[in-house]
């Protein structure tokens, strides 16, 4: 007995020290902090202890704690992607039009090259999501990047708000009415998975707390159910795939029936459509930055999205579902100046404060700030300027990218079968299978987009 | 009184045609222009300020205080002048929703189809088009992407109401290399079975190539032979072959075939070219790389591998044009320019990528790729760095014809910034 009881507090231990994060120190001196919160700051120091931002100001001493002189660059928060598939190594259980129950967290690979190379590309956080295969699809995970380290449980960003993937239009008709021959095979069909799935989680809640009133056996326990309901009491933030208008109008009547009002619309292409009602709703817009013509659904598209989204007072972000688009957001970001005109400020948002309140993120993310996490990208000249290049990429004050200790090769698990690692004729055109039907569609077919 | 009503509406019937469809964009103009006070990045030629004066589909003058005579004056005062922008290998008007396959005419079935022409399938009416040239994108080459041969490119100026119309002459042969590489992440054979797959196409395209000597020095009545006939035009040396290959010894094998063959070649692709940089110098290979925004084609590379490839093989002095592989999406080609301009290759050398090279690879430097004196008319006109998203373009010439700056992109925009009526009506 005492033998099992020194077992238990070993393992204990063992656990409390495996899943301690790495915290770090760091001092940025001299660099054009872009704060995202108050304004753009000229020669000015961010000092992050112990993984937050301790200090902002000018002329801070940070002793022997690493310091990177940043003159002449650019000083941002850690960008944000809330809608990413890396990481994961499952993206849809596509068996059912509703799997609520599943969660992506349970297959998390802190080994995927590509988190290093969106690193790269300055993001520090990213929402890996379950795909769109399902009307009501898996909860998804918000992790932070750091890159490094093996345990999957050190990648989660721990206390961020649950969420869930959600589907409409092509992509849930086509797996299960064209593939399946079940409902749903229209987007009225679809409604009616939202309807059904809401409606049994009110009648299991309600025999569970009869079941309890009276004494009686309660329903079996559904994880299913149990999420649904959680989803109604407004526990769970929705992330809905979405594309045109008339779909995206009917889930928010839905929702608005079951007095749920958490909501982020995903990819969202015809959001401009209708932009007043979203902001009305409070519902948010996670969109693609230019991408469209991969589908039927997404032809009538236009690359001035989220600069209506944004006018219209909608909250927008923009997001890569695509581990080549994740390695350049500040990129995609920057399109909106060439299509909308958006200021400097508000291209910025697209990718930091917007995308940390659509993951409930924002007391922790998404700007520099006294007491936010040291999150934080270091370019050599402006993000949104095609000249400008991440430097450092910073997560809890410790270094994850650093241009100057580049490595040749970044793998950190490798195939002992493979004397050269293997070559991919289409480093690119793999992005169609990537996303959002990943595990669903047939690949490999050329040009064969399916997000 | 009849004529205003008239007229009324008239303009209501247009307004709201464009309103509902938001896809017709304005008809272009050909006539005299004179581009006034410019700085004209001739590319050729350096930097000039100056004027720059199209008659027709033509280039007539540059230079300073040009006779405006009855052309239309435009100020360029504080704005550029480049010439047209040019993608060396998508699929515009090949391609109009990916995932519709009746919508993708670059993939024919067959072991050997080079008899198969792009042109054929271009569509003029793409809704990319219009959207595609307000990014200064003037002029591609797109090209088919089926079997081992799987046809004619097409290149072609953006504008234009039939393919014969939007033809820039060329119509090079394309051949797909066999690769020793997997496809895509998804590919799950086995390294035995790439080998063997890879032995096996290498035989058929020298026994196609055999025939296709053989059938050259055939006299007389040589019968009904597309595929055969189709490539006598890279076996006389009157064209060059473009060849698609990618992986590093991919590269150098088929280096050591287009010798062996006497092949005028232009290797495409190329994501692995900065590892036999040196070879294709001393072959003199020109090289279309691309797209530059693209994933590292092995676990191992370094992230940013293809963003300095392009730099890295202009350096070593290979000619280098850019691509972007995409239909919907070739507005992007500048933004491609862009990142291999900062990742090594250099503004003026990432600019030459999408201009001068692709018009000498393609054998049309004497018609387009730099701003001269009796070129096409093929330029545009911006306020900045063309490679900055901030940058504006403000006129699009394409043979000398004006361009509208709108595409239903814009169109939609338009209409629905401020939506009228706005919020539903709430029972």
């Amino acid at each position: 007995m005492k033998q099992f009881f020194f077992s238990i507090v070993t393992l204990v231990l063992v656990l409390t020290t495996a899943s301690a994060q790495e915290m770090g120190d760091l001092l940025i001196k001299n660099g054009t902090v872009i704060t995202m919160e108050d304004g753009v700051k000229e020669n000015t120091d961010v000092l992050i202890k112990q993984g937050k931002i301790k200090q902002i100001g000018q002329g801070i001493a940070g002793g022997n704690i690493r310091t990177i002189d940043a003159e002449g660059m650019f000083v941002i928060p850690g960008i944000i992607d809330a809608h990413s598939h890396l990481g994961i190594d499952a993206v849809n259980e596509a068996t059912n039009p509703v799997t609520a129950e599943v969660f992506v967290g349970d297959a998390i690979n802190p080994y995927d090259v590509g988190l290093y190379r969106a690193l790269a590309g300055g993001v520090t956080t990213s929402h890996a999501m379950h795909g769109s295969a399902n009307a009501i699809g898996g909860q998804c995970e918000t992790m932070k990047h750091r890159w490094g380290e093996m345990n999957p449980e050190l990648w989660r960003m721990k206390d961020a708000p649950r969420t869930i993937k959600f589907a409409l239009g092509e992509n849930p008709m086509r797996v299960h009415g064209e593939g399946n021959n079940v409902a749903p095979r229209t987007r009225m069909g679809i409604e009616q998975e939202f309807r059904r799935s809401f409606a049994a989680a009110k009648e299991y809640k309600a025999a569970k707390s009869k079941a309890l009133s009276n004494k009686t056996a309660p329903p079996d326990y559904s994880l299913r159910l149990e999420t649904l309901q959680d989803i109604l009491e407004g526990e769970i933030i929705i992330h809905c795939h979405s594309y045109r208008a008339d779909e995206i109008l009917m889930l928010m009547d839905v929702l608005e029936d079951y007095g749920v009002s958490k909501i982020c619309f995903q990819h969202v292409n015809e959001g401009f459509k209708v932009a007043p009602e979203l902001a009305q709703f409070g519902a948010h817009a996670s969109v693609f930055s230019d991408w469209w013509a991969y589908k039927f659904e997404v032809y009538y598209s236009t690359a001035y999205n989220a600069a209506i989204l944004t006018r219209n007072g909608v909250v927008t972000s923009i997001n890569s579902d695509s581990r080549e688009l994740i390695r350049h957001l500040y990129h995609e970001a920057a399109k909106t100046q060439r299509y909308g005109d958006l200021t400097d400020e508000e291209a910025l948002k697209l990718i930091t404060v917007n995308p940390a309140i659509q993951l409930g993120i924002e007391d922790r993310v998404g700007s520099i700030k006294v007491g936010k996490d040291g999150d934080i990208v270091v370019f050599d000249g402006h993000p949104l300027s095609i000249y400008g290049t991440p430097h450092y990429t910073i997560v809890d004050g410790v270094v994850r990218f650093d241009i100057n200790e580049d490595p040749d090769d970044v793998r950190v698990d490798i195939d002992a079968t493979e004397t050269i690692p293997a070559f991919y004729e289409q480093g690119n055109q793999d992005h169609e299978a990537e996303g959002c039907m990943h595990g669903v569609s047939e690949h490999g077919h050329h040009h064969n987009h399916n997000h | 009184m009849n004529r205003i009503k008239y007229s009324i509406t008239l303009s209501v019937i247009f307004f709201s045609s464009v309103m509902a469809f938001g896809q017709m964009v304005e008809k272009s103009q050909q006539g005299s222009y004179l581009l006034k006070n410019a700085e004209i990045y001739t590319v050729t030629n350096g930097v000039i300020t100056g004027d720059l004066k199209i008659v027709n589909e033509k280039i007539e003058a540059i230079g300073p205080n040009l006779d405006a005579a009855d052309a239309e004056v435009i100020d360029c005062s504080g704005k550029r002048i480049y010439p047209g922008f040019f993608d060396s290998g998508c699929k515009i008007g090949l391609a109009e929703i990916s995932s519709i396959s009746l919508t993708q005419d670059h993939n024919e079935i067959g072991a050997y189809t080079p008899h198969m022409r792009a042109l054929t399938a271009v569509n003029p009416s793409s809704v990319h088009i219009p959207i595609t040239r307000l990014n200064g994108v003037t002029s591609a080459m797109t090209y088919p992407a089926g079997s081992l041969f799987p046809g004619k490119a097409a290149v072609i100026h953006l504008h234009g109401y039939t393919p014969e119309q939007m033809s820039a002459g060329s119509q090079p042969d394309i051949l797909k290399w066999p690769s020793s590489g997997k496809r895509n992440r998804w590919d799950k054979r086995s390294k035995e079975d790439i080998e063997k797959d890879q032995k096996k196409a290498l035989k058929k395209l020298k026994e196609f190539w055999k025939s296709a000597k053989v059938f050259a020095g055939m006299k007389g009545d040589k019968g009904y032979n597309p595929q055969l006939e189709a490539v006598q035009d890279v076996i006389n040396n009157d064209a060059p072959l473009i060849i698609e290959v990618n992986k590093k010894e991919d590269i150098l094998a088929a280096l050591q075939w287009v010798n062996e063959e006497n092949i005028n070649a232009v290797f495409s692709g190329v994501s692995e070219g900065w590892r036999v940089a040196d070879s294709l110098v001393a072959n003199a290979i020109p090289v279309i790389v691309g797209p530059i925004l693209q994933n590292p084609s092995r676990a191992s590379d370094k992230y940013d591998a293809p963003y300095t490839n392009a730099g890295k093989l202009a350096k070593a002095g290979v000619l280098v044009a850019i691509r972007t592989t995409e239909s919907e999406n070739v507005r992007n080609l500048p933004f491609n320019a862009g990142f291999a301009a900062n990742y090594g290759m250099g503004i003026e050398e990432a600019i030459k990528a999408i201009t001068i090279n692709p018009a000498k690879i393609f054998g049309i430097d004497d018609e387009v790729g730099s701003l001269e004196e009796g070129k096409l008319a093929n330029l545009f006109v911006c306020d900045g760095d063309p490679f900055e998203m901030k940058t504006r373009i403000s006129h699009v010439f394409i043979k000398g014809w004006s361009t509208p700056i709108e595409s239903r992109q814009t169109l939609l925009y338009d209409e629905y910034l401020e939506r009228d009526p706005g919020l539903k009506i709430k029972d």
